[in-house]
């Protein structure tokens, strides 16, 4: 009987491939740095990487670039995971594998806000538009909430995804009847909304820093209630959860960390909804474990989006919101395919 | 052997909205027994049950484990002592038997804690329990109905809680599965003296199975009692419209109903 479960202790554990998917994480991750400091408009040999990293001597052009893009590089990590955790966290408390923050609406709400701070309020800089992207997030999450919620049954994953969808493009077209009459408007947005990494500076990473933190605190802690809520309300309830509690906080936790990375980097698409299912369909949906590695697949499918749009778009750049949304559709159209025939 | 619990329901009005579909109900659930709640379709059984397993808040009186109102009682901590199975819980994509069994131990976990040994041997056992160790490392999807089942009633049983709530445990079941379903539950309860209360559709097997049976009509108990004393024709009418003889079942000696329709009104004698 000892000698079972101690055998029986160790596939619990982890979950099959978990260490193998590790590994392959750190290297990819590794090979993401390389690359994001290595290439760009202008791509840098070895030796000047080198020199730039661990050189402060050095003050050549190329390790001043290589400096600066290692802000860019970490700044599209913790963008990569904040959306990756974000995903996983409202794709659990929906219930539903295709919610996303910017299916959700969450992304447009955060937007609409930001463009009515440029337009009205002369807001520019990132403190404001955190403000004003988390104030969108928030409220758009709460309205679609609300109106999911009405009704008989409360609010089904089906009806959060359609009220999220009508909002979102009610809530788009609100974003260009503010933009389009506003030429310096439209100026300051345009590169913001497509979504972009490249403005990621040291400061942009330290105002991120505490928001990410309490966002992947939220989610490590609420991983094993949520793991409950993914057997359904009932069995939830009868497991001990307080479901409405946990849907709030988790919930809370997402909206923050997708409307943060929002106001920092602009709206970039389907990483929330793609780090979160890739990892499921690799390791499975244990929570505990899902949490941790969309954060760092998040991370990865960023900066190689990131990556491949300066390459792509060389000599200038191509924002990494338009590559993850090249990439991310047709994914988002299999995985639909895929929920039709097994809905959660 | 589990606990003994004072677990009941004084004057509960219950149901969704504000249409209360329970009208003042009593009950007392016998401690280390099997009960058994039968009635028509939409008579109030699912709703009972929920009820008593605080899914659905009362809308008056009061359900009650040894004196304390449950609402009251923190709810991982009643998740210890109460134990519910519902009728169609979700299996989520891709989950594996254990990863799924193992989620029923999420009240005795706290978040410092983590998985301690007691965890793996309540998963282990409930696993051995319902004969579904060799599936361990299965998918969910890749199992039979009547497999699946098992797994759900594991994931209760790993909550390791004296009393267990079951709706409609059988339902889309064949028959085999139904009885095999059912004889792992009297083991359970025989063996560990779990509290059992279940909503059940099959007359015939409620009567085999259950030590009490608790009779519902329109909201409203009409009768409850051990099985051979109770079911009668005429309560049998009463509860369903359906005009029946009650004979005795010739494999368990419990009642046995069967139905007289337009086309078979006649008792007929064996040659």
């Amino acid at each position: 009987m000892n000698q079972l479960s101690v055998t029986a202790q160790k596939q619990w554990h982890l979950p099959k491939n978990f260490i193998k998917l590790l590994v392959i994480s750190v290297v990819l991750l590794a090979v993401c740095i390389f690359a994001s400091l290595a290439f760009g408009s202008r791509a840098l040999a070895m030796n000047d990487i080198i020199s730039g990293l661990f050189n402060a001597d050095v003050q050549t052009h190329e390790a001043n670039v290589v400096r600066q893009r290692i802000a860019r590089t970490i700044f599209g990590f913790m963008c990569g995971a904040a959306l990756g955790v974000s995903g996983a966290l409202l794709q659990s408390v929906t219930r539903n594998p295709i919610a996303d923050p910017s299916i959700l609406g969450v992304n447009t709400g955060a937007a609409l806000f930001v463009v009515c701070g440029i337009a009205f309020f002369n807001i520019n800089s990132s403190a404001q538009f955190i403000v004003f992207a988390l104030a969108g997030a928030i409220l758009t999450a709460i309205f679609v909430y609300g109106i999911g919620a009405m009704g008989r049954g409360g609010a089904t994953p089906l009806k959060l995804v359609l009220a999220g969808a009508a909002t979102s493009a009610a809530l788009s077209s609100l974003v260009m009847a503010v933009m389009i009459p506003r030429s310096s408007v439209m100026d300051q947005f345009r590169f913001w909304q497509v979504g972009s990494v490249g403005a990621g500076t040291w400061d942009s990473v330290k105002i991120f820093i505490p928001f990410l933190v309490i966002g992947l605190i939220i989610a490590v802690v609420t991983a094993p209630a949520l793991n409950a809520l993914a057997l359904g309300d009932e069995a939830a309830k009868g497991l001990g959860v307080k479901t409405g509690t946990l849907r709030v906080i988790a919930a809370l936790g997402g909206v923050m960390l997708c409307g943060v990375t929002t106001a920092l980097a602009g709206p970039i698409g389907f990483i929330g909804l793609l780090a979160p299912h890739l990892i499921r369909l690799m390791i499975g949906p244990d929570l505990r474990f899902m949490i941790p590695m969309s954060a760092i697949s998040g991370a990865i499918i960023l900066s190689i989006s990131d990556v491949a749009g300066r390459v792509l778009g060389s000599p200038g750049e191509l924002e990494v919101g338009v590559v993850t949304a090249f990439v991310g559709a047709p994914v988002l159209i299999l995985i639909t395919m895929k929920a039709k025939m097994r809905a959660l | 052997m589990k606990q003994t619990h004072t677990f009941r329901a004084d004057s509960l009005i219950a149901g969704y909205d504000e249409t209360p579909i329970l009208h003042n109900i009593d009950v007392t659930i016998p401690s280390n027994e099997i009960s058994i709640i039968i009635g028509a379709n939409g008579c109030g059984k699912s709703t009972l049950l929920k009820t008593m397993a605080r899914l659905i808040k009362p809308t008056a009186g009061e359900v009650t484990i040894g004196g304390t109102p449950i609402q009251k009682i923190p709810p991982k901590k009643l998740a210890r002592v109460l134990g519910l199975l519902p009728q169609t819980p979700i299996v989520p994509e891709g989950i594996t038997v254990t990863d799924l069994v193992g989620r029923g131990r999420f009240p005795h976990q706290s978040f410092m804690k983590g998985w301690s040994q007691k965890d793996y041997e309540a998963v282990s056992d409930a696993m051995d329990m319902m004969n579904i160790t060799e599936f361990a490392d299965r998918h969910i999807d890749e199992l039979s109905g009547g497999q699946r089942q098992r797994v759900w009633i594991a994931m209760a049983l790993a909550q390791q809680t004296d009393i267990l709530f079951l709706d409609e445990p059988t339902t889309y079941l064949d028959i085999t599965y139904q009885v095999e379903i059912l004889d792992l539950l009297t083991d359970l309860n025989r063996k560990h003296g779990t509290t059992i209360v279940m909503v059940l559709h099959d007359i015939n097997l409620s009567a085999r199975y259950a030590d009490h049976i608790f009779a519902l009509r329109k909201g409203k108990l009409i009768a409850e009692g051990d099985p051979s004393s109770i079911i009668t024709s005429p309560l049998i009418e009463e509860i369903f419209g359906l005009k029946c003889s009650v004979m005795k079942d010739p494999i368990s000696g419990s009642p046995f109903v069967v139905p007289i329709g337009r086309h078979h009104n006649k008792i007929r004698k064996h040659s």
